[in-house]
């Protein structure tokens, strides 16, 4: 790990919370307190990835009781129907909210913004170290609402009320409403968090760089962020709503006075749906910074993959009640729903084939960062493809709430939230940590992932399209859903995610140990041209200690004929 | 492609299971063919030394069209999609057809079971509306019978909190909501014994939520519903 600069000078965006230069900063004020844009990453990165591991453990206990059930699980014991409930709900939860959202935007989104552009640090410091404190906040609450009488909230991540705002129901006084408090507490950090990325990618960026010039892992975090914050704020007003029918007995969500459980859907999806993209955005912004620098090839079309991405998010508010075609909503609504749902598969198709236009003329290095990366759209497209069934109301009636639907939007979720986020640790680790991570690990562990995850979920399509519907602890008291055949694939799923756990350790194996003992980076490793790459790995504190980089072009001239070397990095004078 | 793996027993079900088997035509092609062209790229252009990457920006005519034309391809399939989905759900969904020889049925999720009102000898749901056809319902609980191509149109409501009523062998799938009753129908097309699932998270008791739905004979019915009465008279 680096010891900040204690030089100020080449500041060119004079702000506060940058008082601790001028001396050594302590343990707390470097790690624990930093206004560090680096650092607020790294702590968004480590949560994020400390809750990946408290995810992983919930499913691999819910997998055991579905393979086996009824056994004693090592390292667990018997999963008992209520804390079945609570572990399918809280991995879910957890998985989106706690990681996917820190590690994809936050982390990302801190760690690249500033490089990126070409300044110093986050425009509002202070308020990002907020962001960070209040989103740690959220993951102790969700953490500890496990430990309280009764166990954690068990009435699906989705939260539907009556079940999730009567405790005689749910029969978790405590559990339902620290779910509902963390979700609104983490929702508040990533408000202050997505202010924080947009101010600094309009205000900060570097002399001569031109909105076409910006990297588009930074237009796909600004839209994510401006998504976020557009659709989040009906959730968190639903949230209180919830809260408040749960402890002060209100009836916003209770028709036994007045109130309407459909009302919640509403609120939940309005924001639901969006979220997706929220999360989606930045791992495809990941494989558009990838994708070229393995190919040295520029990428295809920039303008109109952006403004695919700005249509995928504009549309993404038109589609929410998909979820809820037959929850009771006039039916009527169902058919304009499915109009703008199957409507959303022309931008991101064309974002799809725009990216594998990218290989192109291509001179492809298969890489860790380049076969992550490649992994996320051939993945991706599975989940993209699969969610057409979903979105047309005529074939969503027998799909709604079975296994199909569990395994489209793993095969949506998995490419983003872990896909994505390894094309990106692996590609930017040198310039995080200043070594480099062991390639042949890094191989073994990708082929030891794709192939468990592609076997996890192909048998839970099978067994969705044969009727099997979702979060029932044990399918014996089903005759249907009990042959031999759909358990056996039941243990083919459950034995492949050991195997995909299993390898997961050799990644943090490789991830902690190269950060001591791997090979020192230099300043560009994979000989790429975005200005993250022209500071030392890892950048002291305020990034350009010499003064702030000048941009002469875009962020992508690889291959570029006429010239010695096959990129062209954007600071580069011509 | 579904009736591979679950029959189908109601009028709608090879409707619906014809919709899923459209997009999958669909869908299959366009993911095996952009597959396709995306690991044929990969290895065509792969790193070879001496062989550097060309310079191209997108803005190609004679290339962009490789994108623009399967695009506008995409966007015809999206109207078949639509149109073949919306006629689907229109007819299971938002209409509601009757017949002289139709019975109704009430459906009631709570946690945990399924309670079911059939109509007695006389053929007619009683209810608050009709309390003269009250006095011979049968009441049964996670047991639903019923005779085969009859029309049944059903009543459904939730006591407590939302629950989802699904018979996955007719492709038929309604939540149930506290507070409001729902209408529906269904017309069964062989006799026999299936599942009944909740499909809505419910609570705890959620993975015993189970019923069976009997679909019989006219015959067969007569004598269960005689067995009922003979019941309810000691």
């Amino acid at each position: 790990m680096s010891h900040p600069a204690t030089d100020a000078e080449g500041h060119g965006h004079g702000h506060e919370g940058h008082d601790d230069h001028h001396h050594d900063p302590s343990f707390w004020e470097h790690y624990i307190f930093s206004t560090d844009h680096k650092m607020i990453a790294k702590q968004y990165l480590l949560t994020g990835m400390a809750m990946a591991v408290i995810g992983g453990f919930l499913v691999y206990c819910f997998r055991m009781q579905l393979a086996f059930p009824g056994m004693h699980v090592p390292f667990y014991g018997v999963v008992s129907p209520m804390e079945y409930n609570a572990l399918v709900t809280n991995h879910g939860t957890i998985m989106i909210f706690w990681v996917a959202m820190p590690v994809l935007i936050a982390a990302f989104g801190n760690f690249c913004i500033p490089l990126m552009i070409g300044c110093d640090d986050m425009v509002f410091p202070r308020l990002n170290r907020l962001s960070y404190q209040v989103f740690l906040l959220s993951a102790i609450v969700i953490v500890a609402s496990f430990f309280v009488p009764n166990g954690g909230f068990g009435g699906a991540w989705t939260a539907y009320p009556p079940l999730s705002g009567n405790a005689e129901y749910s029969l978790t006084p405590l559990g339902g409403s620290m779910w509902v408090l963390a979700v609104a507490l983490e929702f508040a950090a990533f408000l202050i968090g997505g202010i924080n990325f947009v101010t600094t990618a309009m205000n900060s960026r570097a002399p001569g760089m031109k909105w076409h010039d910006v990297p588009m892992i930074v237009w796909m975090i600004c839209i994510a962020s401006i998504l976020f914050m557009a659709s989040v704020g009906p959730l968190i007003a639903g949230a209180i709503m919830l809260l408040f029918d749960q402890q002060l007995g209100t009836g916003f969500f209770d028709p036994r006075v007045g109130g309407d459980p459909i009302l919640w859907q509403h609120l939940f999806w309005f924001f639901g749906h969006p979220e997706v993209y929220v999360v989606l955005l930045p791992a495809t912004g990941m494989v558009a910074e990838v994708m070229p620098v393995f190919a040295r090839k520029k990428l295809f079309a920039y303008k109109t993959i952006l403004y695919t991405a700005v249509g995928t998010g504009v549309l993404s508010f038109f589609v929410w009640a998909h979820h809820q075609f037959i929850s009771g909503i006039d039916p009527r609504m169902a058919n304009v729903f499915t109009v703008t749902t199957v409507l959303i598969s022309i931008p991101i198709a064309e974002m799809m084939f725009l990216y594998i236009a990218t290989l192109y003329g291509g001179s492809i290095r298969l890489t860790t960062p380049m076969l992550w990366g490649l992994a996320f759209v051939a993945e991706f497209l599975i989940g993209g493809v699969t969610g057409i069934y979903l979105g047309a109301s005529g074939a969503d009636i027998y799909f709604h709430d079975t296994y199909f639907v569990l395994a489209h939007f793993h095969y949506t979720f998995f490419p983003i939230a872990f896909i994505g986020t390894f094309t990106g640790l692996t590609y930017w680790y040198p310039k995080m940590f200043g070594r480099m991570m062991n390639p042949t690990l890094g191989k073994i562990h990708f082929w030891g992932t794709i192939i468990p995850y592609n076997c996890i979920f192909i048998p839970l399509f099978v067994l969705g399209a044969a009727g099997q519907h979702r979060r029932i602890y044990n399918y014996n008291h089903f005759p249907e859903l009990s042959t031999p055949d759909m358990q056996a694939l039941r243990i083919v799923a459950t034995v492949s995610l050991l195997v995909l756990i299993a390898f997961q350790f050799l990644f943090l194996w490789n991830f902690f140990y190269s950060m001591w003992f791997g090979k020192k980076a230099p300043k560009n490793p994979w000989r790429a041209t975005t200005l993250e790459w022209t500071t030392e790995s890892p950048p002291p504190h305020g990034n350009w200690p010499d003064g702030l980089p000048t941009v002469y072009r875009g962020a992508y001239e690889y291959g570029v004929p006429g010239r010695d070397e096959d990129y062209w990095p954007q600071n580069e004078p011509n | 492609m579904i009736e591979f793996y679950i029959e189908q027993a109601s009028t709608y079900a090879h409707e619906i299971d014809n919709v899923i088997n459209v997009i999958g035509v669909i869908t299959t092609f366009w993911w095996a063919l952009t597959t396709a062209v995306f690991f044929y790229f990969i290895w065509r252009f792969r790193y070879r030394e001496g062989v550097p990457s060309q310079y191209v920006t997108g803005k190609e005519k004679h290339l962009k069209r490789w994108v623009n034309i399967p695009h506008y391809l995409i966007i015809l399939c999206d109207m078949v999609v639509i149109v073949a989905a919306v006629r689907v759900w229109y007819m299971v969904k938002q209409d509601l057809p009757t017949s002289d020889d139709m019975r109704t049925v009430r459906i009631i999720g709570q946690q945990w079971a399924w309670s079911f009102e059939h109509p007695g000898p006389d053929g007619k749901l009683g209810g608050p509306d009709d309390l003269a056809a009250i006095e011979d319902n049968i009441y049964t609980v996670d047991e639903l019978h019923t005779t085969v191509d009859t029309l049944y149109h059903y009543k459904l409501e939730a006591r407590d909190v939302m629950h989802s009523f699904s018979v996955p062998v007719f492709r038929l799938k309604q939540d149930a909501l506290p507070g409001r009753v729902i209408t529906g129908w269904w017309q069964a097309t062989k006799t026999g014994e299936w599942d009944i699932q909740c499909a809505e998270m419910c609570g705890i008791g959620h993975g015993i939520m189970a019923a069976r739905i009997f679909v019989e004979t006219p015959e067969e019915h007569e004598v269960w519903m005689q067995a009922q009465a003979a019941l309810a008279k000691k």
